[in-house]
């Protein structure tokens, strides 16, 4: 205990020389630079994948500065307030979920947005892809962990009425990405391996349930034409058979930035969004995926080291289940357009073309800057 | 030891975490192992698969047909031409659900259940994929309009200008010319897919179908670089076609309307060819037909009518017509008998009406029941004078005049370029076997003599054996063709020339065939009246039903369409031949007095120019000279 507590102030001695302008301001620098790097080449590809279309970069840069703000300012606020207003805030983004659902409803149709015109349009989806983990690791932070059936009972719950209400909007790949966030808080809190095997175990019947009773035709075509892309060459196989064109084409070096064809020519569909990773193949070859990967890396590596040193257990849990779960989007997203998984709507974080994910990802870094920069010695700085 | 109230072991939960960190980390990076596998494997070892598809994607290659050759008559009149046409295209790979589209086409243009029919048998016969199918041609200004108006009902439909043949002297060639149509899909299968991938016409009959590789050139093609919806957005490459040859005929179009004015209405055929070269002058089959017709698709409706008239408008009299070439092939026989040496000039035979074999009862008749007397060879060729014939033919024998015979063209396709040609059929012993099981009988020969019997001939056939009494031997397969793109056509197989061991023998038939049209008893000395040259002529008759023994002709008694063929052939002028003709006019009954008329009216044509005098270039070369004196 003692040994420790040396470390722990040896390590202060190390944060309190370098405490700086930007730990006065709760941002984590290294988490910064490696952010506007991504932001950075999000636009250099965005504009070959839009067909250099500047006024598509410049909203996508407008709402990387949007993203900055609403990050900056999450960032100031300390994470035990954020853990005292999470169950309020738990409850608001359920009950506007099933305010969309009722909407969709009315409305005859799907709808995931909530759009008050003049006021707010947003998605409370999105809105849940942070509040999910931060709600879990309020709850079982406060609990003994390794959790027990209960508390582990309970979570399933929180984590099964926001996921039921997405499914149905339906927004399979979103529900499925909330679903992974709360799994990874009860992950990173130690479940018991059993359960976690008898868990996956359990998954077969339950997909196979799912597969008859929950599953919209879209959703089984896209799984369908997963496991057999030529199937239907001209239909929904198009586009996974046409971005394993466009990525296989440009081999090791690429074709050269502006050089792709695939994506200019509209053989590749979504090209600006979810499926902007093909563009990347195909004009940078293996070597530009792999530097996008190693940037991801660092950036995952940061949010590991943040969860490692976060001094509260709701900070650990809450900063490792976003960590994780941000690596989930970007597996996915690559598996997705390189044939690996089947088709579901996951862009890749901070490359692919949209404003709401860019917030919302940029908020989720936000948390993790609080985490780290209000730790006790560096506030008494 | 227990512990009534559970404490929060900070330092627990923090290891507990840390382990499950490094665990995380663990999975992580093998994950993204995962991920770089598959992309080695999409990006180094499917490379080439994956470019390829990426290029293919990206550029196509459409190929440019090329433009159909034009066919001229001698004097450069345009028979055939191309014309730009608008036709009705649909893609089945972006119209959706084509049938409906179909539908909808059917009711923006206001069609019937028919025309709808045709459509779909067109699509089905498109090829390759994304290939625009045309459906519609020669479309109006009114369609094109509402095309336009309803583009948005119609995916995949467009309108496309194209080059359609035009045969602007409509039904005047069609049975030499012919007329292209839309390939089949029997003719897909054996045509060359790249030369033809641009083509959706090929040649069908007659010159267009004989000459089909002249004239339809070499495919062009160019690479487009085209986006996923199939529009062209850039031409990489071009490669130009080679249009096709144009082909200028021997046949003359003033000659030919001529031809057809002289057989009036009447069903029958005419070639007239000149017997220096081989070329055909004039070449008339009636009835006949607009083959503009054929070109784009005709309707069910007109093809039935075309097909079941009575009159059988779409068959080719002068090619594929067989009659029996009765009298019309008494010079070529005479040549035989005087060339075999069973006849002189000088030796006679007297007809007392009929011709006996000997030891047989039956009497096989002389045209003129009275009988001619004693006849020599110039006298028998004159009156047509059947027992003459009969004498010469049994003394022959069969084979010596078969032989004789297929020298003369018969029994064999002697046009150099024409489709389709009919044999016709000259008899020997070993035939008669093969197919009757029966040997030839001695009468037979004597009827093949005055050209009844098994003998069937065409039209052209006998145009032919004539020309070669008129070159004296000299054989020119008769040919439409007078040059393609400037070259005269080859003979690849050539016929061998008749050479006789008296050549003075054909001026003694031709001598003959003058007194036809001559003399004061020649069988047409009527058509001869008043000519401003010699002609050489003969006539025939054909027999359509057989008349039994002893029974007469009685043309009041026989159906119109039972009566006889009237058959003439001759050449003129009789001592420099530079025409020679043969007609055959259906149920015309009698050669002489029907056909010869005609023949006459062709050779006025021809020889004559606008005052009715004899051109100079085909005068005498003593009065020619005279008159340049």
């Amino acid at each position: 205990m003692i040994n420790n507590f040396d470390r722990m102030l040896s390590s202060e001695d190390v944060m309190r020389r370098r405490a700086s302008f930007l730990q006065r301001i709760h941002i984590d620098g290294p988490l910064l630079i490696i952010l506007l790097t991504l932001a950075a080449g999000s636009l250099f590809v965005l504009y070959s994948a839009s067909g250099k279309n500047w006024d598509l970069l410049s909203k996508q840069a407008t709402s990387f500065g949007i993203g900055l703000v609403s990050m900056f300012i999450i960032a100031q606020l300390e994470p035990r307030f954020m853990a005292r207003w999470v169950p309020l805030a738990y409850l608001t983004g359920v009950l506007l979920l099933v305010v969309v659902d009722v909407m969709g409803h009315n409305a005859m149709g799907a709808t995931r947005w909530i759009n008050i015109p003049g006021v707010i349009r947003f998605q409370p989806s999105e809105f849940m892809k942070i509040i999910m983990p931060a709600t879990l690791a309020w709850y079982l932070s406060k609990r003994t962990l390794p959790p027990d059936l209960k508390h582990v009972a309970i979570s399933l719950v929180l984590i099964g009425v926001p996921f039921i209400l997405i499914v149905r909007q339906p927004d399979l790949g979103t529900a499925l990405l909330i679903l992974a966030s709360g799994a990874f808080v009860l992950f990173m809190g130690g479940l018991r391996w059993r359960w976690i095997i008898s868990v996956i175990a359990a998954a077969v019947p339950v997909a196979v349930a799912m597969w008859f009773f929950v599953m919209h035709d879209y959703q089984k075509q896209r799984v369908l034409t997963f496991l057999d892309p030529e199937s239907d060459p001209l239909g929904t196989g198009w586009n996974i058979i046409q971005s394993k064109a466009a990525i296989g084409s440009g081999g090791v070096f690429g074709k050269g930035w502006l050089l792709g064809t695939q994506s200019p020519l509209d053989f590749l569909p979504e090209s600006h969004t979810d499926f902007i990773i093909a563009v990347l193949g195909e004009e940078f070859g293996l070597v530009g995926i792999c530097m996008l990967l190693i940037v991801y890396l660092l950036l995952i590596g940061r949010g590991l080291v943040i969860t490692a040193q976060a001094q509260t257990l709701f900070g650990k849990l809450l900063a490792g289940s976003l960590t994780m779960t941000f690596f989930v989007y970007v597996f996915v997203n690559i598996g997705m357009v390189s044939g690996l998984l089947p088709v579901v709507g996951v862009p890749l974080p901070f490359i692919s073309y949209g404003g709401t994910s860019l917030v919302t990802l940029l908020s989720a870094f936000g948390v993790l800057m609080s985490i780290h920069t209000h730790r006790k010695w560096i506030a008494q700085v | 030891m227990s512990q009534p109230i559970r404490l929060k072991d900070h330092e627990k939960d923090a290891r507990l975490v840390r382990n499950r960190v490094v665990v995380g980390a663990v999975a992580i990076m093998l994950l993204v192992c995962v991920l770089i596998a598959r992309l080695y494997y999409l990006q180094v070892i499917q490379y080439d698969y994956h470019s390829t598809l990426s290029e293919n994607n990206r550029v196509h290659v459409q190929p440019i047909p090329p433009t159909r050759g034009l066919i001229f008559d001698r004097n450069g009149v345009i028979i055939a031409d191309n014309r730009p046409s608008f036709s009705l295209t649909m893609t089945r790979e972006r119209a959706g659900k084509w049938p409906e589209v179909l539908d909808a086409i059917v009711e923006v243009l206001g069609l019937t259940a028919d025309d709808r029919a045709l459509f779909e048998k067109r699509m089905k016969q498109g090829r390759r994929p994304f290939e625009p199918v045309p459906i519609l041609f020669e479309l109006s200004e009114d369609q094109i309009a509402r095309i336009a108006v309803n583009q948005f009902r119609l995916p995949g439909v467009e309108v496309a200008a194209q080059l359609v043949r035009h045969y602007p002297q409509g039904a005047h060639f069609a049975h030499s010319v012919g007329y292209v149509g839309r390939i089949n899909e029997k003719e897909l299968k054996t045509l060359d897919p790249v030369n033809y991938s641009g083509t959706h016409h090929i040649g069908k009959t007659g010159v267009e179908r004989f000459y089909e590789d002249a004239l339809h050139g070499q495919v062009g093609y160019e690479e487009v670089e085209t986006n996923a919806r199939g529009r062209v957005l850039r031409v990489l490459k071009r490669t130009d076609p080679i249009p096709g040859k144009d082909i200028v005929l021997g046949l003359d179009i003033k000659l030919q309307e001529a031809a057809e004015l002289a057989l009036g209405g009447r069903r029958g055929a005419i070639v007239a060819l000149d017997p220096r070269s081989g070329e055909v002058l004039a070449m008339v089959s009636q009835p006949s037909f607009d083959p503009n017709l054929f070109v784009t698709g005709i309707g069910f409706q007109a093809y039935a009518d075309l097909r079941d008239s009575i009159d059988r408008p779409l068959f080719n009299r002068v090619l594929r017509g067989l009659y029996p070439p009765g009298s019309t092939i008494k010079p070529a026989v005479a040549i035989a008998g005087l060339d075999s040496g069973v006849v002189t000039a000088g030796s006679r035979v007297f007809d007392p009406g009929y011709y006996q074999l000997p030891n047989y009862d039956h009497k096989y008749r002389n045209w003129n029941r009275t009988g001619d007397g004693w006849v020599d060879l110039d006298l028998a060729i004159m009156r047509s004078n059947d027992t003459y014939f009969y004498d010469l033919a049994h003394k022959m024998g069969i084979d010596r005049l078969s032989t004789y015979m297929n020298k003369f063209g018969l029994g064999q396709r002697v046009s150099l370029d024409m489709f389709e040609e009919s044999s016709g059929l000259m008899p020997t012993r070993q035939w008669k076997r093969a197919t009757r099981r029966q040997a030839w009988f001695p009468g037979e020969t004597l009827i093949l003599g005055i050209g009844q019997g098994y003998m069937q001939t065409t039209p052209l056939q006998m145009a032919q054996a004539t020309a070669l009494i008129a070159s004296k031997g000299k054989w020119f397969r008769p040919h439409l063709a007078k040059t393609i793109e400037g070259q005269p056509p080859v003979d690849e197989n050539p016929i061998e020339d008749i050479v006789l061991r008296d050549p003075s023998d054909w001026a003694k038939v031709t001598h003959g065939m003058e007194q036809v049209m001559h003399n004061a008893r020649g069988t047409a000395r009527a058509a001869a009246t008043g000519a401003q040259y010699r002609i050489a002529g003969k006539s025939g008759t054909a027999q359509v039903v057989a008349i039994k023994q002893g029974e007469k002709y009685d043309r009041n008694k026989v159906q119109e369409r039972h009566r006889d063929h009237a058959l003439f052939v001759g050449f003129a002028p009789a001592d420099d031949p530079k025409i020679v003709v043969s007609v055959m006019i259906e149920n015309g009954e009698a050669g002489g007095r029907v056909a010869a008329p005609v023949m006459r009216q062709i050779m006025d044509a021809w020889l004559l120019d606008a005052n009715g005098q004899l051109k100079t270039e085909f005068a005498p070369a003593t009065v020619a000279q005279e008159k340049a004196q």
